[in-house]
This record gives C-alpha cells, structure tokens and sequence, in this order.
C-alpha cells in the first residue's frame, strides 16, 4: 500500500464543489420522491423520520435487493409489496431487551409502582413495544408487586410481524442469561427461570404474563390516542422522529395521560426540547421518568409541591 | 469554506487520543465536535473524564439537542451518534463493524448534513470502523484527517481509513488539534 509522500499532498479532485453539491441534492430528492411514493401507495409516513438513520435503512436495503440508486428501490417499493414489507421490518425492528437499563425498571418499581397503587383500575400504553420484551419485563414487575391483575397494558407497534412476535412470546433462549442478570438488577424478586420453559424453538414466556396485555397495531405518526393512560412507557423510539414530528407525538401522549400520570422514556431522550417540557415534573431525572403537572409559576417552585 | 463540525473516531487506546486532540483544540472554534468512540454498553464516566481532561464541556449526547459551536458531543453507551442540519441524533439500530456506537454511521451522517462543511478524524483503533465513513465525508467535500499509523496505539483503523482515502491529511497526533483549529478558526477570526 502507498502512503502518502507528504501530509501536503494534495487531493485528487474527482468532483468539483458544484457537482458534490448537485450530487447530495440529488439524493434528497430521491428520498423525498421514495418517501412519497411509499406515503401514498402504503399509508405509512416516514417523511418526518429523522434523517440521516432513515438514510442509512434506506441504502442498507437498496443494498441487499441488489439495487444500484435510491431511485431503483423507489420502484421497486412502488412495484412489489413484499419488498416493503422488507423495508417496514428494517424501519421498525429495533434493539430491545428485557429489562433493558435495569435502573429505569428498578425505578418503576420503587417511585411510579406507589403511585399506580392509588388507582382501582391502572392502564398502560407500551407505545412502539417491538417484539415485546419491554411489555413482558412491564409485566412481570407489576405481577411481583400485586398490581398486574388490575392493570391492562395496551403494547402498540406499527407493525404487524413484530406484533406477532411479541404475542407469541419466544424469545432466544442464548438471550436469557443476560435477562436475567438485568432481571436481578432491577430489583425482582423471584427467580427470572420461573416466567418461561426452554423449548426447542426458545424461551416460552408464562402465558399468564398476557392475560391482561392488549397488542394492536398503531401508528404514532398517524394515528390519535384511543384511552387514558396512567402510565406511557415509549422508549428509543421517538429517537427516529425528526422534531417537529416528535413534538406532535409528545402532544399525544399529554393528552392521554391522566393528570399526575407519568411518562417513562429512553436513556437520552427527555421532554426537554418538547412543547410540554413546563408540564411534566422529573420523578427520576436519570431514568427520565416524568410526571404530568400542572404548571408552576416560574419563581414560585420552591413553595408548592408536596412531593 | 470554514468548517462547521468536527467528527472524530476512536477506539483502543481511543480515550487517551481524543484527550489529546481536544486539549490542543481551542474551544472558541468555530465548530462543534463530535465524537464516536468505541465503548461498552454500560453507563461510564467517559464523558465527565474528557471534560476535566481537556478544556471542552463534553456531553453524552441527548435526542435532538441542537448543535452549537464549541460544544462536543460524545456518542452515548449502546446508542449510534448521528447528527442532523442543527441537531445530534442517536439510534439503537444493530452494531455496524460490530461497534454501537460506530464511527462509519456518524461519519456518514455528517458528511449528508453537512458536506464541505464536515471534518472527519480517524484515530487509533484496531479494526476498520471510519474508513468507509471518512470516504464519505471526502467525497462530499469535507475534509479527511488520519492520525499517522505509526503514532496510533493500534494502527489497524487509521491505516484502513488511508487506504479508503489515500489522500487524507496524515499528522501526528500531537499536531491534529493545531490542525483542525486551523481549518475551524474562532468565528471573530473567519470575519
């Protein structure tokens, strides 16, 4: 391999700055076009998505049906439903875990548990729950705390073979191990083995652990709210959304939470930068765990608020 | 045309580089910073070690904060980094080169949100993560930086990313952060 003879040495200049510039507003376009192509022909909306991930999926996919141009997967999107649904799996499936951050389920268990306690009847809305390992860890921690048999868990995802998925209730039995250490350390009280059978297919998960789960298909970016909720629990999936989007889902899960019912997000995700970030009070700031309030007057923080 | 962000890519031996790139970059530089570098999936300190060490505020990236020069941003444990126009972005999406957070995926966001206007480091590292990303970044325009092989703890990463951009810069590591507050002066300095 030639190094290069100086640091200096000056670069080849395939494209000028003019083409460079021709070539990335080329591929905007065609992402734009794609996108509108799969709105219109589908109902599915990734126009607000965030970018540079979307673009990635995009290629990856353009990649393996063994297409050349973003353009080449655009027809063959519009051409052939089964190859959308390959691109609706690449979009939606994403990395998930039981009890995953076991920090954010062992806060559950020890602030928002007291404070589902006060209801008769508690609801739950796992929105984007994937294949459902976060529903099934949800539900084994309200099952430990003798709340689960008046709770209902409504676990919603946009898309249907992930919703199967989680409603069949395998999971890889090589994944268990790290379960159940991420069991432990969020705090449960059992013995994780207990919740499923090793089968030859996977871990078979307790079907009573879905006897109070309700999984349907719904799409945050279209679709409105249908209930009230004590609890929301969306995690890494608000991620996707470019702002604005985000912040009209944020307006979504305001309204259908109860006041003083609590939202549950990912890591790094915050009600920060959204339009209610003055109406929710932090619970657990490290867990972003926030907690629907009324709005206190600026100056006055310090008198109110018994909590 | 003046730089508006700095990508840089680490992995072994990666926290002792990036210490030393960022010391000897001012922080009233026209651009931000961010930066991938290889880690585990558990909670760490790195953040809050690079911000004593050096005279940035490094911050694990939240969801969608905007970018603002003289902030850096660092890659948050089990999430990818990207960054958008103005903001930064994470996914979850799986490992690329078996590494999450992946210098390729914020490489390439970088040089799809901001071309010319885009720096990519390439630091130490022993596997092939960035090369791909820094042809981006050089394709679109922006600028192409390697950290000479033979200042590298493991040499493997930056020298893959020579042989994807054979005309990259190639500096030691002591002379990167002089570097690039050249190609990203302090604002006032740019008027």
């Amino acid at each position: 391999m030639a190094l290069p003879v100086s640091p200096s040495a000056p670069a080849p200049a395939p494209l000028s700055a003019a083409a460079r510039a021709e070539a990335a507003e080329r591929e905007e376009i065609e992402i734009d076009v794609l996108l509108e192509a799969v709105w219109r022909r589908y109902g599915f909306d990734f126009r607000q998505y965030a970018r540079g991930s979307l673009r990635r999926r995009l290629w990856r996919r353009t990649d393996l049906e063994g297409l050349a141009s973003l353009s080449g997967l655009q027809e063959r999107l519009l051409h052939d439903p089964a190859c959308m649904e390959r691109l609706l799996l690449d979009l939606s499936i994403n990395v998930t875990a039981m009890f995953r951050d076991p920090g954010f389920h062992r806060a559950l268990r020890t602030t928002v548990v007291p404070l589902l306690r006060t209801y008769p009847f508690v609801r739950i809305w796992n929105a984007g729950c994937s294949t459902g390992e976060e529903t099934y860890s949800l539900a084994i921690l309200l099952a430990e705390e003798g709340l689960y048999d008046r709770t209902r868990i409504y676990a919603t995802d946009i898309n249907a073979t992930v919703l199967s998925q989680a409603r069949a209730g395998v999971f890889p039995l090589e994944k268990m191990q790290e379960y159940t250490a991420n069991y432990v350390a969020a705090g449960g009280t059992r013995s994780f083995s207990e919740y499923y059978t090793a089968g030859y297919d996977g871990a078979r998960f307790d079907g009573a652990l879905t006897a109070n789960v309700v999984f349907a298909q719904h799409n945050l970016v279209a679709d409105h709210s249908f209930n009230e909720f004590h609890l929301i629990v969306c995690r890494n999936v608000l991620i996707y959304f470019d702002t604005p989007l985000q912040a009209r889902v944020h307006d979504c899960f305001f309204e259908s939470l109860v006041r003083f019912g609590v939202l549950g997000l990912g890591p790094k995700e915050s009600v920060a930068f959204t339009p209610h970030q003055h109406e929710y009070e932090a619970i657990d700031a490290t867990e972003r765990l926030y907690r629907k309030s009324v709005p206190r007057r600026r100056g006055a923080a310090s008198a109110a608020s018994p909590a | 045309m003046s730089c508006r962000l700095i990508t840089v890519g680490s992995s072994w031996g990666g926290v002792e580089a990036v210490t030393a790139v960022i010391s000897s970059l001012s922080p009233r530089t026209a651009a931000a910073v961010a930066i991938a570098q290889h880690r585990g999936p558990q909670r760490s300190a790195l953040a809050s070690l690079l911000t004593r060490q050096t005279p940035w505020t490094v911050e694990e990236a939240e969801d969608k904060a905007p970018i603002e020069p003289g902030r850096a941003y660092l890659a948050p444990p089990g999430y990818h980094l990207l960054v958008e126009t103005d903001r930064v972005a994470l996914s979850t999406e799986g490992p690329v080169s078996y590494s999450r957070p992946s210098v390729d995926v914020l490489f390439e966001s970088a040089a799809a949100a901001y071309g010319p206007r885009a720096v990519g480091v390439v630091l130490t590292g022993s596997n092939r993560d960035g090369a791909d990303g820094l042809a981006a970044i050089a394709r679109r325009g922006g600028v192409a930086v390697v950290q000479d092989p033979a200042t590298a703890a493991r040499r493997a990463m930056p020298a893959a990313a020579l042989a994807a951009v054979p005309h990259a810069l190639v500096l030691p590591l002591e002379a990167i952060g002089a570097k690039l507050t050249e190609l990203c002066p302090p604002s006032a300095a740019v008027a």
